[in-house]
């Protein structure tokens, strides 16, 4: 099965499945997040262990997180998934340049969340706050920051693959790469809605 | 199919060949080249730990050097030697046993490989770079922690094993995705040989596994290197931490190391019995229950932690609830035999060996699942008898026997039974020499992992006779590295049913594999195809399609200059240049990239070039 061949430059429905490379490219993929549940579980496994230890004279989460930054993040990813859903229909309607518009702002979302959370670490570590300070320090960090370098993947990987788009249209080798990436995005969209629980909402109550 | 526009692939001969291969069947090779050598670092580990031991107040090594030849004999064995020896019989087995052409990503499968073997290396390069690894291969914090083990030994253990374990990780998933999708027409999944079967379970353990041990070991190295506080006790850190999430990997690791064994077994002692294999389904429903039970008794590492007594109760009873599905497996190996017409060949001997063997080593392991005996045992060279009898036992006797087995589908030579016996023999008996004395030795009192021992304990007798049957072993080892060297000089070419009673479809293809394997794929029709196709009077499968030009992957350098950055990343992050480390990083991304922008458009390989190669199904 070679995956370069299509029928008169007629898409399939879903063209991200009509070859067998493309079935694998999925498949393999939701494997991978698997692997990518338990990495993020045993990290919030090792936060959930530590999160009291702030030792003394350091900011507790209580008095450390400021939850309207952090919703205002939350909010952006959230909508990012959104419009990473819409590109994904586009392509499954053939729409190119549509398909295009949305990644783009998915990937303008996913800069937005990194930059707020950029500023969230470098305020948390004004305030004494630093990767070192303490083992809760040390796993908040180590957890939120895993989440975040995923997400700065993401921008990176989606960006190449819009340019990839422009250059060789969207084709059935093309299209299993736009719906895996899609996948990513929405697992690092779930991976933060437990982050806001697990680490943000609880630290807030207690 | 219109492929108007050939592509023209640069195919490489000789060493950019196989640096660059990405045929199942190459690295299938390379994983056992590889393997093999660690196999052998281990071993002359192995022997100078016992050498050390032969006599009380022994000083051939320093104790320093014997924590180090400790850590690194674990370490090398488990990660470096039996994993890629079983990768490489899942790589030269696997697509043949299904009908496949290849694995779903053969690219990845080269980076799999090229992955691990940079692991393997930059753990060994601590070695000229000023002492190994000395925490044991289970690395347990504090000792671990940089404040006592302040040396780069550590660092290497953690950054080696990340590296060397991205490796793994993406063969499992490699795996699972060749076993589900590429199948050929007619291999439901209750039809799969049993080999398969048990490699589709133990690469959905490594699936759920290996990642722990990725944050486990990032954990780790954030302590060592940028004084994170993870296990520090005195800013708040864990040390109990760092043991459930190693064991959390860790017990599902040792399933992963004996399932792949209980698959060999349950193929050659089937094809040497002349029989079905006795309870095909109770055995699949074993492999997945053994499996799933896996994940869920990791604390009887901990028992003498502290957990308390609830804990050690319910991981003590789910650990005892193992040894029935693994009954269940011993049973219908001794019902395959009974009533076969059996061949003791070198594979089989090795099979049937492992049976008693590993029944011991699972007694042993019942008897170490009670939570109060295990305080008496804990610690002592009775755990060391345990582990290594169903480790060496179990695993190694498992892939010696796989290796006699297909060696002739690996290589196109059989291998001279004269030698193979006498490799089975040595082998074994010092196995049982080296270990089962190790039972009353720690039963004894003598603790594991001591460089020393006084006179006057009771102890030297034992110990040297342990000392004897591991040069035996070792004996054994040469014995086999032998029979390699004459066969490939004068060894018989082996015929495409290499035993003649060959059951499943890699043996209905020529020995060694061609580069397409199947030049039509094969329609299966039952269980156990090759057999049926026989038992109905045919010689051959029935082809499932036409006779057409099959499509290959290109060949690529990419996995291994990725490996190359990892392993120069790996070394410039341990000695903190972040020049080098981020030089070696962005090589990878950067093979990444060309990875992700140049479509791979493969080859064909024609019908015409089929017949010239003289194929025949």
């Amino acid at each position: 099965m070679s995956a370069h061949s299509h029928v008169d430059g007629q898409l399939p429905h879903e063209p991200e499945k009509a070859t067998l490379e493309g079935r694998n490219k999925v498949l393999g993929f939701w494997l991978f997040l698997g692997a990518e549940v338990v990495l993020f579980g045993t990290l919030f496994s090792a936060f959930l262990a530590l999160r009291d230890k702030v030792g003394d004279g350091n900011p507790t989460a209580d008095e450390l997180f400021n939850l309207s930054t952090v919703a205002i993040a939350t909010f952006i990813l959230l909508t990012s998934s959104l419009t990473s859903v819409f590109a994904t229909q586009a392509m499954h309607a053939g729409k190119k340049n549509a398909m295009i518009g949305w990644l783009i702002i998915t990937v303008l979302f996913g800069l937005g969340f990194l930059g707020l959370e950029i500023y969230e670490f470098k305020e948390y570590v004004h305030e004494g706050h630093g990767f070192t300070t303490s083992a809760f320090s040390s796993s908040f960090y180590t957890l939120v920051g895993f989440h975040g370098a995923h997400v700065a993947f993401g921008v990176l990987w989606i960006s190449i693959i819009i340019g990839q788009v422009l250059k060789k249209g969207l084709t059935v080798v093309t299209a299993p790469k736009i719906y895996v990436s899609g996948l990513y995005w929405h697992f690092i969209d779930v991976v933060w809605v437990f982050i806001f629980t697990v680490v943000y909402l609880m630290g807030k109550v207690g | 199919m219109a492929h108007a526009h050939a592509h023209t692939v640069k195919r490489y001969k000789g060493l950019m060949d196989w640096l660059t291969t990405v045929d199942h069947k190459k690295i299938g090779i390379l994983y056992l080249l590889a393997g093999g050598f660690f196999f052998l670092v281990g071993g002359l580990e192995a022997i100078m730990i016992r050498i050390q031991l032969i006599k009380p107040l022994n000083d051939f090594v320093s104790a320093e050097k014997f924590n180090q030849l400790l850590t690194m004999h674990g370490t090398t064995m488990i990660f470096l030697a039996a994993m890629p020896m079983l990768f490489a019989l899942m790589n030269a087995v696997i697509p043949l046993q299904i009908g496949a052409r290849d694995v779903a990503f053969p690219f990845v499968n080269a980076l799999g490989f090229w992955t691990f073997f940079a692991g393997g290396v930059l753990l060994n390069v601590s070695w000229f770079t000023g002492g190994a690894p000395d925490a044991g291969w289970t690395s347990y914090v504090p000792l671990a922690s940089p404040t006592y083990s302040p040396e780069y030994g550590v660092d290497y253990y953690v950054i080696g094993l990340q590296i060397a374990g991205i490796g793994t990780l993406i063969g499992g998933i490699n795996f699972l995705v060749t076993i589900i999708n590429m199948r050929a027409p007619g291999m439901t999944f209750m039809r799969m040989p049993m080999f398969t079967w048990a490699i589709f379970i133990t690469s959905a353990l490594i699936l759920f596994a290996f990642p722990a041990l990725t944050v486990g070991l990032v954990a780790l190295m954030f302590d060592r290197l940028f004084e994170a506080n993870f296990f520090e006790v005195a800013n708040g850190g864990n040390a109990v931490l760092w043991e459930h999430i190693f064991w959390i990997f860790g017990h599902p690791e040792v399933y992963i190391l004996i399932l792949p064994a209980f698959g060999v077994i349950s193929e050659v002692i089937s094809t040497f019995s002349r029989k079905r294999l006795f309870g095909y389904s109770s055995m699949v429903f074993a492999t997945v229950l053994i499996g799933f039970l896996g994940f869920m008794v990791w604390a009887h590492h901990m028992f003498t932690t502290g957990l308390g007594p609830v804990a050690n109760a319910l991981f003590s009873i789910a650990t005892m609830l193992i040894a029935v599905p693994t009954g269940i497996k011993i049973f219908n190996w001794l019902f395959t035999m009974w009533g076969g017409s059996i061949k003791f060949t070198t594979a089989n001997l090795f099979a049937v060996g492992f049976i008693p063997t590993f029944v011991m080593g699972g007694v042993t392991g019942v008897m170490l699942a009670a939570a109060p005996a295990d305080f008496q045992y804990h610690d002592s060279y009775f755990v060391v008898a345990h582990f290594h009898y169903v480790i060496v036992g179990g695993l190694i006797l498992g892939i010696f026997s796989g290796l006699h087995y297909w060696w002739p589908k690996m290589f196109g030579r059989m291998l001279n039974e004269t030698l193979g016996k006498l490799t089975f023999w040595t082998f074994f008996i010092g196995f049982h020499m080296t270990f089962l004395i190790q039972h009353f030795l720690g039963l004894m009192g003598m603790p594991r992992r001591i460089y020393t021992y006084l006179d006057g304990l009771g102890f030297n007798n034992m110990n040297l006779i342990s000392t004897i049957g591991a040069f035996l072993m070792g004996l054994g080892t040469i014995f086999f590295i032998l029979n390699i060297i004459v066969t490939s000089v004068s060894g018989k070419k082996a015929a495409g049913d290499a035993w003649e009673d060959g059951r499943t479809l890699e043996w209905t293809i020529p020995s060694p594999a061609p580069e397409y394997n199947f030049a039509q794929t094969p329609l299966v029709r039952g269980y156990d195809a090759f057999w049926k196709e026989k038992m109905d009077g045919h010689k051959e499968m029935t082809p499932a399609e036409p006779l057409g030009s099959i499509h290959m992957p290109s060949p690529s350098i990419l996995p291994l200059f990725m490996s190359i950055g990892l392993f120069i990343a790996g070394l410039g992050f341990m000695y903190h240049n972040y020049y080098v480390g981020g030089g070696g990083l962005a090589l990878t991304f950067l093979c990444m990239l060309i990875r992700s922008l140049k479509d791979d458009h493969g080859f064909h390989i024609e019908p015409d070039e089929l017949h010239d190669k003289g194929v025949k199904a």
